[in-house]
């Protein structure tokens, strides 16, 4: 598939959180308001795009070559955790600033499935490297799209009245489901359509 | 004892109380069959990773304890996913990837944490049944509500001469096609969601009422 395919795969088509609901958690909790779901977008983005690289050199170098690929969970969720330890700990070295943006969610993005996600699903597809890469990004901005939309939604609702038992999380799960509709729209004929 | 047992099934239901370990449950909830693989699936792992953390909890060194919790949860996902590709290749084909992602389920290293880590054997054992359990049945009655409205079938295990599909007439031939896709699992758990709160909400203006009926009046 081409890149450009792979891109409008990850965003739109099969979006990780409304067509695949992978990243769900943070999506709920870290939807509140739209600067907290900025960054939290922005450090999946780049988590996403490192540890989809990060697991595919392990697998086609090291899993692979010594026919041990039933071992790609643990190793594959061994690496997320380290890298996420890892870019903090650079973030936090290089850049303060970015650090103070981020530095909160990227714990939270260990256990996010979408990480986990996007590495076996990049493996899954047989992409090769730039193409994983490619992958990870694309998928982390259908997070972040996804993301801040429902946050500038849910920022109106805050000030509309709303029944009080659907207050809070089943009003956002409403309101994502009637996203995951129109994104519907976004289907294999419209990818189609436009690389042919 | 029975308590540690019950809580995961209505008082701290993984799904609906503390909405844990959604991702599975709204990816696969798309027939009963699925609901019923995921939900084994997650009580084995959940089973065998708080007795295994249960058990080692003396020797894992504090600072390192949640790398080795995932990598005991992480044996655990793999023997399933071994498993399920061997006896129930039709299920894992359907769970996909999601079988792999037990392993980040929030439910499982949760409950580790906050649970099988402080605990006796014997109480973690019953923790990890009653939250598996729980989450099981959650996921089966959102799994229903989807197939039954979206599909107009109920898909159950095929035993011999029976398929495992029962047609639900007046539905299967004009279904509610939107909730068996992606955007009704988003639906239909904040449908759910929005009910359990209503009833929470019941029972607590009742027990007010019970204790003082003056009070109650002006609350509810």
């Amino acid at each position: 598939m081409s890149y450009i395919g792979i891109i409008i795969t990850f965003v739109f088509i099969n979006n990780f959180i409304l067509a695949q609901f992978l990243g769900l958690c943070p999506f709920i909790g870290v939807s509140r308001n739209t600067d907290s779901a900025v960054g939290m977008g922005f450090a999946v983005i780049f988590v996403m795009s490192m540890a989809s690289l990060a697991t595919w050199a392990v697998y086609r170098l090291i899993l692979v070559p010594l026919h041990i690929e039933y071992l790609q969970t643990i190793s594959f969720i061994l690496i997320i955790a380290a890298l996420v330890q890892l870019v903090e700990m650079v973030i936090m070295k290089i850049s303060p600033p970015l650090y103070k943006a981020l530095g909160i969610y990227l714990p939270l993005i260990t256990t996010n499935c979408a990480v986990l996600g996007i590495a076996l699903i990049a493996v899954r597809s047989d992409y090769n490297a730039l193409e994983s890469f490619v992958a990870g990004i694309a998928a982390g901005i259908g997070f972040l799209l996804a993301i801040v939309v429902m946050s500038t939604i849910r920022e109106r609702l805050d000030k509309e009245w709303v029944p009080k038992p659907f207050r809070g999380v089943p009003i956002s799960f409403i309101t994502a489901g009637l996203m995951a509709l129109a994104f519907m729209a976004f289907d294999k004929a419209l990818l189609k359509n436009l690389i042919g | 004892m029975y308590s540690e047992f019950s809580k995961g099934i209505f008082k701290e239901n993984p799904i609906f109380i503390i909405l844990l370990g959604l991702c599975p449950a709204l990816a696969v909830s798309t027939q009963v069959v699925n609901a019923l693989g995921m939900g084994a699936g997650v009580i084995f792992v959940l089973l065998g990773s708080e007795i295994f953390i249960s058990l080692l909890k003396d020797f894992i060194p504090e600072r390192i304890r949640i790398p080795s919790f995932i990598v005991i949860i992480a044996s655990f996902v793999t023997i399933v996913d071994l498993v399920m590709q061997a006896y129930a290749p039709s299920l894992s084909r359907n769970l996909g990837v999601f079988v792999q992602l037990i392993v980040v389920n929030c439910i499982i290293l949760g409950r580790a944490e906050a649970f099988a880590s402080k605990r006796k054997l014997r109480e973690s054992l019953l923790d990890a049944l009653g939250m598996g359990v729980g989450f099981t049945l959650a996921l089966l009655l959102i799994s229903a509500i989807r197939e039954i409205l979206g599909s107009g079938t109920i898909t159950l295990i095929a035993v011999g001469g029976f398929d495992g599909v029962i047609l639900i007439p007046g539905l299967s031939s004009q279904p509610a096609r939107v909730l068996a896709l992606a955007p009704g699992a988003l639906l239909v758990i904040g449908f759910l969601k929005a009910l359990f709160n209503w009833l929470e909400m019941r029972k607590a203006s009742r027990t007010v009422w019970a204790a003082d009926p003056s009070a109650a009046g002006g609350a509810s």
